[in-house]
């Protein structure tokens, strides 16, 4: 499962009834923390709301900026996400009438989340939670020709979540979480968690909590049992005692492309021992990367060509088989040159035939070779 | 104690011959075909002697494009829904498959191959049809795996198509020389069916060949003449006591049991003589007919049978026990068989070599399994045929053209006797071979 996509809008039932079991809950686990996630429209709509959740027992708020679907339509949702200066009014009107600590949640369906993440903690939101689903279309009924889930001979974009948007999540939890205004604010990560993996790479990434829905919605709470297990194994052999310990630890590890070191040379290298002859390797590298690995006739195991290898690792992405390819490191450690260097010294590549560019002396294989594999 | 029970009931009878290969359900298919790594130039494919695009056609049930998936097996075999169940997969497809390489299960592909076939035959979609009409004629000798082949292949370029076969069903060997836990007989015919609806050639059951007169008359009326003929019946041992009762011929008795199921009779100890598959299907067979002794004896050491490895563990776990280096000397009994005595054998440096000393095993039955004897006096009465040494016809290994150029020929008659794709392919590449020596005229 990649993903879902959902069309639902916030509750199925009136208010009052998730007051009352706001009210239960808090009743059978007094020692749990209770957030209250609201999405509502006018100001004296906001008090009101945030009133009766706290007097319900809700332990925080968590202000829906993010819905992609449907609420969107009539201003509420991603609507309010996608322009910071209403968000950030909102969030001043809550700020004003909550008793209760406030996170605001942060819709992804926008160019850059730090406007958004700006404006909220210029209002004064206490965190900050990413992200919201997706705006999707999951699929196209090839015989109604109308998208998935259709209604009525009709379909809508919804929003997806799950396993498939957590790269995105990750993206843009950095950029959060590296912003020197935003960076103190508490943040807490969202988007396809679903194991201790997934918990501690959000964690490492800035994030002081998690948030799990698919993952339950597919395994149902039991689910986070292995990320509890996951996360408390890790934090035992690396010897932490808290979240707070390695929270945004990742950060300075991510930087701009223009920062990495050129000088630094991986080259693929296949282990013969555990080459089970698939050639996914060799196919992926001749159709779709830079045509470094070679097959020899009679032998099922492809081999590195050294001078056309970038190190690009696509061979050890596509490979079966576990520790069969890997990438090793060629560059002896004692160079460091970057492209923002470069740039400062005057010495960055100008035309396509520039030495400097790299590049030159690829191998080529003869059009004849090149065109093998293309049968019949 | 026998391991199964005589089976007194055809439900009795498909339960002792349970297949082997079972039909998976779509859940299954799902699964196991998402475990395919699409591999380039990928060795299953090149292990099929029909050259099935494999990884295609499990991408295609991955997907969701069943019916794909099974055009993509006809397209290369003909016969694609029984190669599915009785090819031997594991010498060949699977036994390729990379998986292999790291001790994982490798794809059940022969399975997955019946998932996409059976379907289309099921629900009877079509899939091809014939060409138009060029005019010319090809007689087909024998409905089996090649003669099937060559006339679907044949159709589709246009050509009308008349196979005359000996007996009274299409497939030859599939349905009456396959072993039972392999694939049933409404399998096999359901297949011939689907092939013959789409195609539109005709078969002459019970309408063999045996008369220079009919040769003649072949020649005469057709364009060109495709032999599928396959083997004879067993051949002779040789020796003292084959006329007795309770002695028959593996093929002879393994198409009376795929005919007669459970209303044939094996009695309680069975002699099989021979180390080839045959050998294996009859011995299995005789103890999951109910025999309680099942005796495999072959004349050299076990490692040189020529049975795959996994045939000869089938036999051992249905309850067969292998006797090895020992030469059949006598059938004993009066009017009916009653035993067989052996000399022990020697292999030395690859020459059998036996003395004097002898042994008996009781019995009430024998089943020799010791090949098939070529079709040769028939194939003799063909002007310019030429046979090898070993009686198989001559033919030039792309076009499958004969000696004689009218005749075209592919299966056991020209392999000596190989699996049904080893004919599946053969009929196709000599329809191949007919129409381009036609074309050429």
């Amino acid at each position: 499962m990649a993903g879902f996509n959902n069309i639902e809008l916030i509750t199925d039932r009136p208010l009052i009834d998730n007051l009352k079991e706001i009210e239960e809950v808090k009743k059978y686990f007094p020692d749990h923390a209770v957030i209250a996630s609201l999405m509502v429209e006018t100001r004296e709509q906001w008090i009101q709301i945030i009133k009766d959740v706290e007097n319900a027992g809700a332990d925080g708020i968590e202000l829906n900026f993010g819905c992609p679907h449907g609420m969107c339509e009539r201003g509420m949702g991603s609507a309010v996400g996608q322009e910071p200066a209403v968000l950030k009014t909102i969030v001043e009107w809550v700020m004003d009438a909550a008793k209760i600590p406030v996170i605001t949640k942060l819709t992804p369906n926008i160019s850059d989340i730090r406007e958004p993440g700006l404006a909220a903690v210029q209002g004064g939101t206490d965190a900050l939670s990413l992200i919201n689903t997706i705006k999707s279309i999951v699929g196209i009924d090839l015989d109604s020709y109308a998208p998935y889930p259709i209604v009525d001979g009709k379909g809508t974009n919804g929003g997806y979540c799950g396993p498939a948007v957590k790269p995105i999540a990750l993206h843009m939890l950095r950029e959060l979480a590296q912003h020197e205004k935003i960076t103190k604010t508490p943040i807490s990560g969202i988007g396809g968690i679903e194991t201790w993996r997934d918990v501690v790479e959000f964690i490492l990434l800035g994030a002081s909590s998690v948030q799990v829905c698919t993952a339950v919605m597919h395994y149902g709470f039991g689910i986070v049992r292995e990320m509890e297990a996951g996360l408390i194994q890790f934090m035992n052999e690396k010897g932490y005692d808290t979240i707070y310990d390695f929270v945004g630890k990742a950060l300075p590890n991510v930087v701009e492309w223009k920062n990495l070191n050129l000088k630094h040379k991986v080259v693929a290298n296949i282990d013969a021992d555990k080459c089970i002859g698939c050639q996914l390797c060799y196919i992926a590298c001749d159709d779709g990367a830079h045509q470094a690995i070679k097959i020899t006739e009679g032998n099922r195991i492809p081999e590195i060509i050294d001078e056309n290898c970038v190190g690009c690792n696509l061979c050890s992405l596509v490979c079966p088989v576990e520790e069969c390819i890997t990438m090793e490191k060629r560059d002896d450690g004692t160079q460091h040159l970057t492209w923002a260097e470069r740039t400062e010294a005057d010495t960055i590549p100008t035309d396509f035939n520039d030495d400097r560019a790299g590049g030159k002396g690829h191998f080529v294989p003869t059009v004849q070779d090149a065109l093998k594999h293309r049968k019949g | 104690m026998a391991e199964y029970k005589k089976p007194t009931t055809e439900q009795e009878y498909l339960d002792n011959f349970a297949q082997k290969k079972p039909l998976m359900n779509p859940t299954e298919a799902y699964y196991e075909s998402s475990r395919c790594l699409f591999c380039y130039d990928a060795p299953c494919m090149n292990a099929c002697p029909t050259g099935i695009d494999i990884p295609l056609f499990i991408k295609q049930i991955n997907t969701g494009n069943v019916k794909g998936a099974a055009k993509t097996i006809f397209d290369s075999n003909w016969i694609g829904n029984a190669c599915g169940k009785v090819c031997p997969t594991g010498v060949l497809c699977e036994g390729a498959c990379v998986y292999n390489g790291q001790d994982v299960p490798p794809l059940q592909i022969g399975r997955l191959q019946n998932f996409a076939t059976e379907q289309v035959i099921r629900e009877k979609t079509p899939l091809y049809a014939p060409g138009p009409d060029n005019g010319r004629q090809v007689a087909i000798v024998g409905a089996g795996p090649a003669g099937i082949a060559a006339a679907c292949e044949l159709r589709v370029m246009g050509y009308t198509v008349d196979i005359y076969e000996a007996k009274e069903k299409p497939s030859g060997l599939t349905v009456y020389g396959v072993a039972p836990y392999k694939i049933t007989n409404e399998e096999v015919l359901d297949e011939m069916e689907y092939l013959q609806n789409q195609m539109g050639y005709d078969i002459h059951y019970q309408s063999p060949i045996t008369t220079k007169e009919q040769i003649a008359d072949l020649e005469k009326r057709y364009d060109a003449i495709f032999l599928g003929v396959g083997l004879g019946p067993t051949a002779t041992l040789g020796i003292e006591g084959e006329n007795l009762e309770g002695v028959v011929g593996a093929v002879e008795f393994i198409e009376e049991l795929r005919m007669q199921k459970h209303k044939v009779e094996v009695p309680k100890n069975v002699v099989v003589i021979g180390g080839g598959n045959t050998a294996m299907d009859a011995a299995s067979e005789s103890a999951r007919m109910g025999a309680e002794n099942v005796y495999l004896v072959y004349r050299r050491s076990k490692d040189r049978m020529g049975a795959y490895g996994f045939e000869y563990e089938l036999a051992v776990k249905s309850g067969v026990k292998g006797v090895f280096s020992a030469q059949p000397k006598a059938l004993l009994g009066e009017g009916k068989v009653n035993g067989v005595s052996f000399y022990r054998t020697k292999d030395v440096n690859g020459k059998l070599e036996y003395g004097d000393e002898t042994f008996t095993i009781d019995c009430d039955m024998v089943i020799k399994a010791t090949g098939q004897a070529k079709m040769g006096s028939f194939l003799q009465m063909i002007d310019g045929l030429e046979l090898d040494n070993r009686k198989r016809i001559k033919v030039n290994l792309e076009s499958y053209q004969t000696t004689n150029p009218k005749y075209f020929a592919g299966g056991d008659a020209v392999n000596g006797g190989a699996e049904v794709v080893n004919g599946a392919y053969e009929g196709k590449q000599a329809a191949k071979g007919i129409h381009a020596w036609l074309n050429a005229l």
